[in-house]
């Protein structure tokens, strides 16, 4: 099969099949960042410009090593570098990277949609590295590379994604994800965190987070944000904890060869507990190691569209 | 100098339907004569022997086939002068008023400087008279500066020119200065249009709340956030008597409301937009801005319960809440878009569709479109003797596709651009002067 998107935008223009050539292709990557040269020349001559205009340093620094693990340029802009500051649009700022011809713009922005449109505007390939509540593409797949490397296969699992769903693309993406590789996902959290229609995406929402962890292959716990509180989401971390954070006691109640997920960055003895975290069952370091060799896969995937794309211009 | 419009079928609600001539003599109208009373083919004849007699040429527009109506008012329009010129000027807001088929509007009074002295009232009016096309009734704040504290001099707003009051855009969130807005327009007979939103459990929300929203991961706006304010301003309305206005209706629970405290004897009106018996949530997919407005497109439900509260009479307007932006303010992130589309060049071809669906009569969009606007705001609008001859002349067979770069107005934000159309107005005539004519 062929990869032709040019852009990595969210789960749900990823086919099947797609979700599937990109965790096939990564599974290879990952052993480049094994060997003692962690280097090979697929992408010499390749611009990745990474523009960060939200704050992030595990997407960031993990897109970085990816591209240049591929032996692809990268640079680094954020927000406040950017000339944004001084008034200037994210259309005129992208344009203007446009101009110095990178084959690649990985953007993080807190707006919903902002990857859609510059990726209707301008040539470069555009990977989302998460917009707003929306989607987070990549986390997506690494995630899919990390269940899948620890249970063969996503058909049939029960994946419990625990705590501020509304907020959350992380829980769409793998929601949309997840769903999409014929897993059941289910859904608990606080009500005042579970957006209304979230069922349309695929998952149920569970009655507490007991229910949600019961028989579950999989448990994703996602940060919960200090500043929800003040917006009443919810009274107190002390009752959150109590009533939504992973236990070890309520591990037990999951599968006995469960995973414990986590996005990052934790907030220890909020949503997590230490000993969970650390514990055997969690796989949240295998992530961010997966998450390298899911962004060298998007990378040489996208890049390789482009020059296609490029030949068929002549 | 004699006109006649000839030949078209007169719809006036409560007043004409018929097939008849018009003719209007400086500026009025002078004779409507029923063309199935008398015999076909001698009006004309009749009509030109008379202006002989007065040895002065006379002009005859033909109508055969098309719908004649009292001037058709928007009572919803944001012209953006002063202080927004880019967007629109009330000179290019008038020419799109006009194009759409209206021979007069209201204007809303968040410019800047906001309309809430008699001063910037007058600026409007002299401006529009300038313009010298479609009427134009400046509607003026509610509160000083549309901040919710202090109200305004109505006395002197009123005699100024506002026909209104409103501070469309920022709700009133204090309940007692709403009442009292409500008390002291009464006094001087202004209706208070109230834009019905509770802002704090809007929150940041930018579409409406629902499964199209949490797909997209965009903040929701519960349909309650209109329903609580509709309550609010209705028992205000009961408490005070004095006439509420209910502007840009989007929910089924709000016409609900409207339409029990109407039962219930409340001196309350009510309007919507075309996009919201035309639209839902879903044109907001791949993040359309042209599909973002306040409040914002709502569920295939809300559309019909808006549809079901125009057929039974709940709504009594339809006005265009048209709210030109230029592309610095839509082309870009979707929550940091502007809200509101233009409508005066799409108003009635969408509304021509209800007819054609067999959802309302024509009789009752006029209605909607121009007697009830003139009703509540107070204007003798009617195809009488004596009346000024405002006057729109309706197509309803044209078909055309909307052109965004073809519009008078000086803004593009239209989500109907490339939409094929039936319907739409041919002529206005304003004090008998053809000020439009396609």
């Amino acid at each position: 099969m062929e990869f032709t998107k040019k852009d990595i935008l969210d789960m749900e223009s990823l086919s099947v099949d797609e979700i599937a050539l990109i965790l096939n292709t990564a599974k290879r990557m990952k052993e480049v960042s094994e060997r003692p040269v962690k280097k090979v020349p697929t992408l010499r001559g390749k611009t990745v410009v990474l523009f960060f205009y939200e704050p992030s340093t595990r997407t960031r620094i993990s897109f970085d090593i990816a591209a240049k693990r591929l032996s692809a340029d990268s640079l680094s802009i954020s927000g406040s570098s950017s000339s944004m500051v001084k008034g200037e649009t994210l259309t005129d700022t992208v344009r203007n990277l446009e101009a110095m011809s990178p084959d690649v713009i990985v953007l993080r922005h807190s707006s919903a949609g902002a990857p859609h449109m510059l990726a209707r505007l301008v040539k470069p390939s555009i990977i989302n590295a998460g917009d707003g509540m929306h989607a987070h593409p990549t986390q997506s797949l690494l995630d899919l590379m990390t269940v899948m490397e620890n249970k063969g296969s996503i058909n049939g699992l029960r994946i419990a994604i625990i705590g501020d769903i509304s907020h959350s693309r992380v829980a769409r993406s793998n929601i949309v994800g997840f769903t999409k590789m014929g897993a059941k996902v289910v859904l608990a959290g606080p009500l005042t965190m579970i957006p209304k229609g979230i069922e349309a995406l695929g998952a149920s929402v569970a009655d507490n987070a007991d229910d949600a962890v019961c028989g579950a292959d999989v448990i994703m716990m996602l940060r919960i944000q200090k500043e929800r509180q003040k917006s009443n989401l919810f009274p107190t971390e002390r009752e959150y904890s109590k009533v939504y954070g992973l236990t070890k006691k309520r591990v037990k109640r999951a599968g006995s060869d469960v995973l414990i997920m986590h996005p990052g960055p934790v907030n220890r003895g909020v949503e997590i507990a230490p000993e969970v975290a650390d514990g055997p069952y969690s796989i949240i370091l295998d992530q961010v190691t997966n998450g390298v060799a899911i962004r060298m896969a998007i990378l040489y995937l996208i890049t390789s569209v482009s020059d296609s794309r490029r030949h068929a211009e002549c | 100098m004699l006109t006649l419009i000839r030949g078209g079928r007169v719809v006036d609600p409560g007043n004409l339907d018929g097939m008849m001539d018009i003719l209007i003599e400086d500026g009025r109208i002078v004779e409507i004569k029923d063309r199935e009373s008398e015999g076909r083919g001698q009006r004309a004849e009749d009509r030109g022997q008379r202006t002989e007699g007065r040895g002065s040429g006379v002009k005859v527009i033909d109508a055969f086939g098309k719908i004649v109506t009292p001037g058709l008012i928007d009572m919803h329009v944001h012209l953006r002068e002063p202080g927004h010129e880019y967007k629109e000027t009330i000179k290019t807001g008038c020419m799109a008023a006009a194009s759409g088929g209206f021979t007069a509007v209201c204007s809303m009074p968040n410019t800047n400087p906001v309309n809430d002295n008699s001063q910037v009232t007058e600026y409007i009016l002299k401006k529009a008279g300038a313009a010298d096309m479609i009427r134009v009734y400046p509607v003026a704040a509610i509160s000083k500066g549309l901040k919710g504290k202090d109200l305004c001099e109505y006395a002197d707003l009123k005699e100024a020119g506002a026909i209104a009051v409103s501070d469309d855009g920022h709700p009133v969130a204090d309940s007692r200065l709403m009442r009292r807005a409500l008390e002291y327009a009464k006094g001087f007979n202004l209706p208070v249009i109230s834009h019905c939103e509770d802002i704090d459990l809007a929150e940041c929300g930018v579409m409406n709340e629902g499964a199209v929203a949490t797909r997209m991961g965009l903040a929701g706006i519960p349909n309650a956030v209109e329903s609580i304010a509709v309550m609010r301003d209705i028992a205000l309305c009961e408490l005070t008597g004095a006439r509420l206005h209910i502007a840009h209706v989007s929910t089924t629970e709000s016409v609900r409301a409207i339409r029990n405290a109407k039962k219930r004897g409340a001196p309350v009106t009510a309007e919507t937009a075309p996009h919201y018996f035309t639209l839902t949530e879903d044109t907001v997919d791949k993040y359309n801005t042209n599909a973002k407005m306040n409040p914002p497109l709502r569920s295939r439900q809300d559309r019909d319960a808006i549809i079901e509260g125009l057929a039974d009479g709940t709504i009594d307007v339809i006005a265009t809440d048209h709210a030109p932006h230029s592309s610095i303010e839509k082309e870009i992130e979707f929550d940091l878009a502007a809200n509101g589309i233009t409508g005066l060049e799409t108003s009635v071809s969408l509304s021509l569709k209800l007819v054609e669906n067999g959802l309302i009569t024509i009789t009752s969009l006029i209605e909607k479109m121009s007697t009830n606007p003139a009703r509540i705001l107070g204007i003798d609008n009617s195809l009488k003797l004596g009346n000024p001859a405002d006057i729109t002349i309706i197509d309803p067979d044209i078909s055309f596709t909307v052109d965004a770069n073809s519009f008078r107005s000086l803004s593009r934000n239209t989500p109907f651009d490339g939409w094929s159309m039936k319907g739409k107005a041919v002529l206005v005539m304003v004090n008998g002067q053809v000020i439009f004519e396609r």
